[in-house]
């Protein structure tokens, strides 16, 4: 489960009050709001890349509000993928694990899998800045689940690319999301995605969050 | 660049250009034709131009590499964190640029003689010796590396270092292992930035580590000590030579720095 618990964040230009959210377990929650309302702030504070002013955060029932961003357990897939430019395919999958000090076979082994069922096996060994929108946002997918995260947070992932490749990324982001019960929170502005993953439904207006009845 | 329009606007671009360039190549053709092969080799067999070769190259490289430990973390500091007073240290950092470089000498040799300034000296002696040479090139070598650095860190996206942190690294293991790589351009040219910067520099060397022959004497100041005997012809040499140095250094280091 993802939760909010009465968040608020204040910049010199921007501030968030009271803000409540609460993402079952092994659901896939779509977050929507229109340019600039503090969705992506709100991912940041999730991941803790941000500090909330108050309130709490929580994931699978664990209060993480104070906890560094690594030790909590959330996966983070940014808008433009934010792949490592300097690293290969494989080792942008692998970057979690080397951080767990895994050696180098072992590694490679344990992504083969990962890189398959997101049908990336191909570009292992290719550089970030050799490869098409849909595949750098596979390869972020991947390296996200790669460090197998209790929640996943998708900050418009499928924002920058052309339909056909947002359509087949919308079908592997639901075959993870039933495979691994993972709890999910994904920001979007697009009504398409959210009604193809949504199964709880938030919206942002206003500087305020509520839930909305899913799209038919 | 194929419509008329577009074709005057490059072409006026590269005049610009060009005639700068052209006004520079000028202005050492005339100096090279001022001196003979002669005579650059007359130079390049004083022991005390040797040395002054050897230890320009040996400070420069030195100046460098100690400009970088600065320029990298302040770099860093300037472009991605907001605090009070930042403007003030960034006009601080700027000091060296601004200041006559006879000026920031002075303040060296003043510093030094304060007790906390002694203190130091006591440990490593600067004031008149090679440790000084480097230490006036660094102030304004390191001045000038950050700003280079400031520039690299302000267009590197921060978003992949962010990643690296969820993904388990502390925010220095993400910035070396993500952010630094992303980098290594803009820390050959910060590099050479210093190192260009200390090859021609003269006045806070003068005042704070003296003109002593075969002891701190580099490259510009032979051609002052060459200019104040009235040895033009090796003045003008040492003068070539430096200009050769430079080159050769910007454009390996240039190179270096497309392949990285």
């Amino acid at each position: 489960m993802i939760r909010f618990e009465d968040i608020s964040w204040r910049s010199a230009t921007f501030q968030l009050e009271g803000v409540n959210l609460d993402v079952p377990q092994g659901c896939y929650g779509v977050l929507m709001g229109p340019t600039g309302c503090g969705k992506t702030t709100l991912a940041e504070i999730l991941c803790g890349l941000r500090s909330p002013s108050a309130g709490r955060v929580f994931c699978a029932n664990t209060e993480i509000t104070h906890l560094p961003p690594g030790r909590r357990g959330i996966g983070y897939v940014p808008q433009d993928g934010a792949l490592f430019p300097t690293m290969s395919v494989q080792e942008n999958l692998a970057f979690a694990l080397r951080l767990q000090g895994l050696p180098q076979a072992e590694r490679a082994k344990a992504v083969a899998p990962l890189a398959e069922q997101l049908g990336i096996s191909h570009l292992l060994q290719r550089m970030p800045e050799h490869l098409s929108g849909g595949e750098r946002q596979r390869v972020a997918l991947g390296r996200a689940l790669a460090s197998r995260p209790a929640a996943l947070v998708l900050d418009e992932p499928l924002s920058a690319l052309d339909e056909p490749t947002r359509d087949a990324l919308i079908l592997i982001l639901r075959d993870i999301q039933r495979n691994l019960r993972l709890t999910m929170l994904h920001i979007t502005h697009h009504k398409h995605e959210a009604a193809s993953l949504a199964q709880r439904l938030f919206r942002f207006e206003n500087g305020l969050l509520t839930e909305s009845p899913l799209p038919q | 660049m194929n419509s008329p329009g577009v074709s005057k606007f490059w072409l006026l671009l590269a005049l610009t250009t060009g005639a700068y360039a052209l006004f520079l190549l000028a202005m050492l053709a005339a100096t090279a034709t001022y001196s003979s092969p002669h005579d650059l080799l007359k130079a390049l067999q004083s022991r005390e131009i040797q040395h002054s070769i050897q230890l320009s190259l040996l400070t420069c490289s030195i100046t460098a590499a100690l400009s970088l430990l600065i320029a990298v973390p302040a770099g860093f500091l300037l472009a991605r964190s907001h605090f009070p007073g930042k403007l003030w240290l960034e006009a601080v950092l700027d000091i060296p640029i601004v200041l006559p470089p006879m000026v920031i000498g002075l303040c060296l040799l003043i510093l030094f003689q304060t007790a906390a300034g002694r203190l130091i000296e006591r440990a490593i002696p600067l004031t008149y010796t090679i440790s000084g040479v480097v230490l006036a090139q660094l102030v304004i070598g390191a001045a000038y590396a950050i700003r280079t650095m400031r520039g690299t860190f302000d267009h590197i996206s921060e978003r992949p270092e962010n990643v690296a942190m969820t993904l388990g690294a502390s925010r220095a293991r993400a910035v070396w292992l993500v952010t630094l790589p992303s980098a290594r351009r803009g820390i050959f040219a910060a590099a050479s930035v210093a190192w260009a910067r200390s090859l021609g520099e003269f006045g806070p060397i003068l005042v704070f580590a003296g003109a002593t022959r075969m002891k701190t004497e580099v490259l510009p100041t032979t051609v002052w000590l060459e200019l104040s005997v009235g040895n033009l012809e090796a003045a003008v040499a040492v003068s070539l030579l430096m200009v050769a140095f430079a080159m050769l250094v910007l454009v390996a280091v240039r190179k270096a720095g497309e392949r990285v």
